[in-house]
């Protein structure tokens, strides 16, 4: 009987164990924050900023610690922060969007880091024209912003998704699929742009320059943990801003951190250069002040709400665009006024213009 | 005296509870984490309730798909299965063949016996990159990749169980006048026949394994696609009755191979009780 109840008992500590890790991480006033970051051209800041010590300087004045966390899988570490193991990370305007948001983790754009402007691209075998993509097997990240590109594609010719057949292809494996007969096009972004655009036989036929803005690059965070610990927000604007004005500054210490970011990513400063020259970055914060008050913001957001809507992103039978609310800095909310769950804020990035000044 | 723990038998109820313990556990723990989630946040995605799982089951399973105008399951789980039968056909039959062959013909062995071994030891994921370059990204490639996952186990398998069939009974077909064709035909194959389906029910769980990892890499359905495309988007409300099919049809394909084995060889399923 004693050896029965004590199975019962440790199969009750089992199940508890496991429950206890299923549960979901509560917003406090809290002094240890992490943050995960991935591998992308507009991202790489944040890894050279943790391992030149400008992300601890900035958490110390404000006497927290930040845990800046590199992840492999891009869309990894998003789940990992919806699933309320980090209070931040670095993800597209679009991927917030359909993944935290729509996931219920109400979630600020702290950091309006970037558009893509060139970065993301379509690129098809021994054709020259976008109109040529037309009944093609078009290989791509289904339902990343390849996707969205090539659905803004075919609407810019008139067509629609049902004009080509979308194949599903890991970005790992992309530049392998395009030296296989069959593959004849392909959707993907930098540094695999470069790269398959280098082949011979392969053509650019469009790219994310001709949407300007719509494809865009944040940092991340919990509103309910920012609201609770606005000193989080200044650290990370701070230690970000202050990366931007060295990285880009003329200086040969500017030239080594680019240097560096290049080599983290895989590439060299030439690279790197290059992968910057097809992105807008916001290197001063009253740029991206002035990106997330312009009017072309809210428009994006509707046209990639729509997006996500068509494919079915938008969670369980939604029934229209309008069930996620994003608001703006200005006040003005997209959809849902009582469900609001993507906020975008100019005020961090304001503290840290007239800290600037 | 007391009886020792290895004599005592659970009586049949007791038995049926303990067997549904474990299941009952999960659940249990389950639900407790999904309730506290949900409690937080209810919109969570990780860990979604047992009526948002029913809810995305019926949509994939009775809804069409508002895009391609398909009912996604059932389109997936035709694709996943015509692969998966494929290869593990071509590669039950490959290693069916050879592996008799092998373990049956000395000079088949010296030549083929360590070859098989070292090719079971590769990787199939491994080499999958060359696989595309060579079959494409379409269907062969998928199908390649489970054949070459499975057939070298299959057939290595199947050289042993030659090896292990009794001495006496290839002497006794030889006294008898047997041609080693004969013999092939008629002693060895039907003595494998129950033993490969064997084979083929172990097998089965590398080929589901291998057909997955080939659909998440490149492809435009399959229960293996679906999965790795809604993890984009932690649709685990979907994810998780996929995932539950597979193993439902997991088990119906082993159940399936046993009944067959029942069926078609009663003697070799004789022979397995009285042991």
């Amino acid at each position: 009987m004693q050896k029965k109840s004590r199975f019962v008992a440790a199969l009750a500590i089992a199940a508890m164990t496991l429950t206890a890790f299923a549960a979901p991480a509560s917003a406090e006033k809290k002094t240890e924050f992490k943050l995960a970051w991935s591998i992308y051209v507009g991202w790489m800041p944040w890894g050279w900023a943790a391992d030149n010590g400008i992300v601890k300087k900035w958490a110390d004045k404000y006497g927290i610690t930040i845990d800046v966390v590199q992840f492999n899988d891009y869309v990894e570490s998003i789940n990992q922060y919806t699933a309320g193991a980090y209070d931040g990370v670095t993800a597209t305007n679009m991927d917030t969007l359909a993944i935290p948001s729509v996931g219920g983790v109400d979630t600020t754009a702290l950091i309006v880091g970037d558009f893509s402007n060139g970065n993301d691209a379509i690129i098809l075998k021994g054709k020259t024209k976008l109109a040529d993509i037309v009944g093609q097997k078009v290989n791509l990240v289904e339902l990343s912003v390849s996707h969205y590109l090539l659905a803004r594609a075919l609407e810019s010719i008139g067509k629609s998704e049902k004009d080509v057949t979308v194949v599903n292809t890991s970005d790992a494996d992309m530049v392998a699929a395009w030296n296989t007969k069959d593959v004849t096009s392909v959707v993907t972004w930098n540094p695999l742009v470069a790269e398959i655009a280098a082949l011979p036989g392969a053509n650019k036929v469009f790219d994310s320059s001709k949407i300007p803005g719509e494809i865009i690059d944040l940092t991340v965070v919990n509103t309910q943990t920012l609201k609770d610990n606005p000193n989080l927000g200044r650290a990370l604007t701070g230690a970000w801003y202050e990366t931007m004005a060295i990285m880009s500054s003329n200086t040969p210490e500017g030239k080594a951190a680019r240097e560096a970011m290049g080599k983290a990513s895989g590439t060299d400063l030439a690279g790197y250069d290059m992968q910057l020259a097809s992105t807008k970055m916001f290197y001063m914060p009253a740029q991206g002040v002035e990106f997330a008050m312009g009017a072309s913001l809210p428009k994006t957001m509707d046209s990639v709400r729509n997006f996500l809507f068509a494919h079915g992103l938008l969670g369980q039978g939604a029934p229209s665009a309008d069930v996620v609310g994003i608001s703006f800095p200005d006040g003005k909310v997209l959809g849902d006024a009582g469900n609001v769950k993507l906020r975008f804020t100019a005020a961090y990035m304001n503290e840290a213009a007239k800290a600037a000044k | 005296m007391r009886r020792r723990l290895i004599n005592a038998h659970p009586t049949r109820g007791v038995a049926v509870f303990l067997a549904a313990l474990p299941f009952l556990l999960l659940l249990f723990a389950y639900v407790v984490g999904s309730e506290a989630r949900l409690a937080e946040n209810p919109n969570d995605k990780l860990l979604p309730s047992f009526s948002s799982i029913g809810q995305g089951f019926a949509r994939m399973a009775f809804e069409a798909d508002a895009r391609t105008g398909d009912v996604l399951l059932w389109v997936d789980t035709a694709a996943s299965l015509a692969r998966l039968m494929a290869g593990l056909a071509i590669a039950t039959l490959l290693a069916g063949t050879l592996g008799v062959a092998i373990g049956l013909l000395p000079y088949m062995r010296a030549s083929f016996n360590s070859f098989v071994a070292v090719l079971a030891m590769i990787p199939p994921l491994a080499i999958l990159p060359i696989l595309f370059i060579i079959f494409g990204l379409g269907e062969t490639s998928k199908i390649a990749l489970i054949v070459i996952g499975v057939a070298p186990v299959i057939m290595r398998d199947m050289i042993l169980r030659v090896e292990e069939l009794p001495r006496e009974l290839m002497v006794k077909a030889q006294t008898l006048g047997a041609s080693t064709w004969q013999i092939a035909l008629r002693v060895v194959v039907p003595q494998m026949l129950p033993r490969l389906i064997d084979s083929v029910r172990l097998s089965l769980c590398s080929a589901w394994l291998f057909l997955i990892a080939a659909e998440a890499i490149a492809s435009q359905s399959g229960l293996g696609y679906r999965i790795f495309l809604l993890r984009r988007y932690l649709a685990m409300d979907t994810i998780l009755p996929y995932v539950a099919w597979i193993t439902l049809l997991a088990f119906l394909l082993d159940f399936g191979l046993r009944k067959l084995q029942d069926r078609a060889f009663p003697w070799f399923a004789e022979g397995r009780k009285q042991r």
